[in-house]
């Protein structure tokens, strides 16, 4: 918790954090077995071989040497194998957000942390989830990289400009909980911190709705998409009788032909891409008539017509 | 190693007793010019220019390190200012990374010895070498300079888009003498190569090549390849940031994570530079004071090559949380593990040569022995950082912080220090206080562990690094960490101080003091200018400590009391 007292291991607040302090242990029991092994054995033998001791017997028995040394190849090896799959296996599987998460979107700057809920509610450098509900964070910056650590969460992701990031936990505890900015940003990163405050779901509704009314942002991202007339090209009956642009439902998720002949994911990455550069990736079919709407449009507002998109696609869980 | 030259080597050292006299013909009363030191061709006393100058860089790194630690004793950060503390932190990294842990050892000892210890007369390239000093020299002026002139913000890291667009210091000029100072190392490199491969004396082959050898190879090799790969990525971070070329800032079109796989693969196997020629230290003290043939020659001899070779394979375990693809994290955590490998059948192996050895502990031995628990402790932390889902919790926090200094300090700058102490007779041809150097052994190894074993618990704690200000629960932890580090100065005090005195009032050293195997032990101390007066022969192994103490017992014998 934010403002706890001394203590030498960090509180687990969800059920990942459990999962990866059992590896952090058994690793801790692997070091310590070896430190006192080598240890043990420079001071045992520093003691016995000392050379004012003339007691003892030093006389060499010799073959055993090779044995030794594949001994202390082949143990360790696999004590390395066992460690990189275990930890692999863990990483792997937490990776992906399960379907159904919160979707809160994040954009860091110098220096401070922007929140946006689901329903259009903000904060700043404070984070409001409920317990009990895998939340996803889809995060951007808007100038240099930072990274969103939560230590009770177990969970870090680098905070990149120029194109998104995710990282999901799923908190079991309530309380309030540091945010670090873990990626040296310039002269204020250590001021770069918040809390990530855990409420029990109904209260989180509460706190949702009981915040200051914003459009959620979805809605944001249709109004802009009909102020910045997308709709003009992109939507069928709205301009011209045939379309000059790719018409944008069920795009999301799903694979796009390029002119170019190969095919690409269409992800966020991709239609950030579109719309800031138009013409890197143009779709088979279309000629590259659209114009870029870099800085017209913040990092805040590419997010909200991002929502949107995707909202015109039936497999939205699709990345 | 036995060698056929008697006119130079008594066949028992002098009685300690007896009042020794320094050779009456040195490579130190060669010439007493400033010229005869500012254009010297003589690999020894090029390794004493960089003696000088990297412990005025070391000094300095160290200055900016105790304010440091001094700042964050209390979690408000009250000492210096934010903009101070990211200067300091940035000037700690940049100087004792580039200006002292790179060409630390193969600089000063690798200089001194690599020609001494294959019996040669100097270095391939000896006007190379004197150009590889002035190049770190003008690589250290364009650093200082931009010290001096207002300091650098960005870490030693240089992560773009913060260093190429953003930050407002002098990270060109620091970049500039980073640049610079590569190329010294690269040319140290080729030439260790080159003189390894071609000047060996008649009878030393590769296997009875010492060890300290074969970490030098193994270093050079690195400093020739990856050297090369940070010039490229600091002259393109230039480009970014002097002439708007789009290369790592995305609002330029390029790609911050680029910056991150070019910087790694170098700083990763950087860290090697770093280390290697400490364990190549050790493998000569170790059989030394145990009077007994290393264990697994050729185990420790091919770790090194296998650690450099590996070492480019690695370097995408910096990027475990910065978005690089997760099957890459994979490959990745899986070949980092690969380094464990070699790393740990050096450490069993030092162990066993103490086996039934006859040990005694003089200052070198009491820096050894630290430099094999502290490095086995900095590489089973190791573990933790390669393992994916771990990293995860500890990548930019202090447990990487003390991870990292358990190598390049416990690690590589013991191995340093027990070098030099080693090697102190045969270079300045007086010895050093034992008592005082024993004891600032101790100081250094209790004061770096109180220093830096509370940083692997904040770090799990979540403590990131690089925080000037922090929460005050993680108080008690850097209070530890701070109280340590003003012991580790005193310890590292000890030594500029009481080596210095023994330059002038230290006993002269007989040539063989330690009774060691090496050929720069057959010169006299400190060596002739041309080293050996005739080219040695090696008829033997290295560490043969058995056939040579019966030798000096047979010695002692024949002659009269």
């Amino acid at each position: 918790m934010v403002n706890d007292g001394f203590r030498l291991f960090p509180e687990q607040a969800t059920a990942h954090a459990a999962q990866v302090d059992a590896l952090y242990l058994f690793l801790t029991l692997v070091s310590t077995f070896f430190t006192v092994l080598i240890a043990g054995l420079i001071v045992y033998f520093a003691i016995k071989y000392r050379r004012g001791n003339r007691k003892v017997d030093r006389t060499l028995s010799h073959g055993h040497g090779m044995a030794m040394e594949i001994s202390w190849i082949v143990i360790p090896g696999l004590i390395c194998l066992i460690i990189f799959g275990w930890s692999a296996s863990l990483y792997f599987s937490a990776f992906r957000a399960p379907a159904g998460a919160i979707s809160i979107q994040v954009v860091a700057k110098q220096w401070m942390w922007k929140f946006q809920h689901p329903n259009g509610g903000r904060e700043i450098n404070t984070l409001h989830v409920p317990m009990g509900q895998a939340v996803e964070l889809t995060m951007i910056s808007e100038d240099v990289i930072h990274s969103l650590f939560v230590p009770a969460f177990r969970v870090k992701h680098d905070v990149l400009p120029g194109s998104y990031s995710r990282l999901w936990f799923n908190a079991n505890k309530t309380g309030e909980f540091h945010l670090f900015c873990t990626e040296y940003c310039g002269t204020d990163h250590s001021r770069m911190i918040g809390k990530v405050v855990v409420m029990q779901p109904a209260e989180y509704e509460a706190w949702l709705s009981g915040g200051k009314v914003n459009e959620s942002p979805a809605v944001a991202g249709k109004r802009l998409f009909e102020e910045l007339r997308c709709a003009t090209c992109h939507t069928p009956g709205q301009g011209q009788p045939v379309l000059t642009c790719p018409p944008l439902t069920n795009v999301y998720g799903h694979e796009v032909q390029l002119t170019t002949g190969s095919k690409v994911m269409a992800d966020e990455d991709y239609l950030r891409e579109s719309i800031l550069r138009p013409r890197a990736k143009v779709v088979a079919g279309f000629q590259p008539l659209m114009p870029t709407y870099e800085g017209q449009v913040d990092e805040e507002q590419l997010m909200q017509l991002l929502v949107y998109i995707k909202s015109l696609s039936t497999n939205p869980s699709a990345q | 190693m036995t060698v056929l030259r008697p006119e130079l080597e008594p066949a028992v050292p002098p009685p300690e007793s007896s009042a020794l006299a320094l050779p009456r013909r040195h490579y130190l009363n060669a010439g007493y010019s400033v010229r005869s030191w500012l254009l010297t061709l003589d690999h020894k006393r090029i390794g004493l220019l960089y003696l000088l100058s990297i412990t005025f860089f070391f000094v300095i790194g160290g200055l900016a390190a105790s304010i440091v630690r001094l700042d964050l004793m209390t979690p408000q950060g009250d000492l210096v200012q934010t903009e101070t503390y990211n200067k300091l932190f940035t000037a700690h990294g940049v100087i004792m990374v580039f200006f002292f842990l790179v060409p630390s050892i193969p600089a000063v000892l690798g200089n001194f010895l690599v020609p001494l210890m294959i019996g040669a007369r100097d270095l391939a390239f000896p006007r190379l070498n004197l150009l590889s000093w002035y190049v770190y020299m003008l690589g250290g002026a364009f650093t200082l300079y931009a010290l001096a002139a207002g300091g650098v913000d960005t870490g030693w890291t240089f992560y773009a888009p913060y260093s190429s667009t953003y930050s407002n210091t002098y990270v060109m000029a620091t970049a500039i003498g980073i640049f610079i100072t590569g190329f010294s190392s690269i040319l140290t490199g080729l030439n260790f190569i080159v003189t390894i491969h071609k000047m060996r004396a008649p009878g030393l082959v590769w296997y009875r090549l010492p060890l300290f050898i074969w970490s030098m190879y193994a270093t050079s090799i690195i400093m020739v390849l990856g050297t090369p790969v940070l010039a490229i990525a600091i002259f393109l971070v230039g480009m970014e940031r002097m002439l708007g070329v789009g290369i790592f800032d995305p609002r330029l079109g390029g790609d911050p994570i680029l910056f991150q796989h070019l910087f790694w693969f170098y700083s990763h196997p950087a860290v090697y530079i770093m280390i290697l020629p400490s364990m190549g230290v050790v493998s000569e003290i170790v059989p030394c004071f145990c009077r007994k043939r290393i264990f697994g020659y050729g185990f420790i001899a091919f770790s090194s090559v296998a650690i450099a070779a590996f070492s480019f394979l690695v370097w995408g375990h910096h990027l475990f949380v910065s978005g690089q693809s997760v099957y890459a994290g994979l490959v990745f955590s899986l070949l980092s593990y690969s380094v464990a490998i070699p790393s740990a059948i050096k450490v069993f192996n030092w162990t066993a040569t103490l086996h039934k050895g006859s040990i005694s502990f003089d200052t070198p031995m009491l820096y050894a022995m630290g430099f094999i628990g502290l490095f086995t402790m900095g590489g089973l932390t190791g573990l933790y950082v390669a393992a994916l889902a771990v990293d995860v919790q500890l990548h930019d926090t202090y447990f990487v912080v003390a991870h990292f200094h358990y190598i390049m300090v416990g690690g590589a700058v013991m191995g340093y220090l027990g070098g030099i102490h080693f090697w102190w007779p045969k270079m300045t041809g007086r010895l050093y206080p034992e008592g005082w150097a024993r004891l600032s052994a101790i100081l250094i190894f209790f004061g770096f562990n109180l220093t830096f074993f509370p940083q692997y618990i904040l770090g799990y704690l979540g403590m990131p690094r690089r925080y000037h200000i922090y929460p005050a629960e993680f108080q008690v932890l850097n209070v530890m960490s701070s109280a340590g580090a003003s012991i580790l100065a005193v310890g590292y005090f000890f030594p500029l101080t009481y080596l210095v005195w023994s330059l002038f009032y230290g006993r002269v050293a007989p040539s063989n003091p330690w009774r060691a195997t090496g050929l720069e032990w057959q010169a006299t101390s400190p060596p002739a200018v041309e080293n050996f007066a005739e080219t040695p022969v090696v008829t033997q192994e290295a560490y043969d400590y058995p056939a040579f103490d019966a030798m000096d017992a047979m010695a002692a014998k024949g002659l009269p009391g």
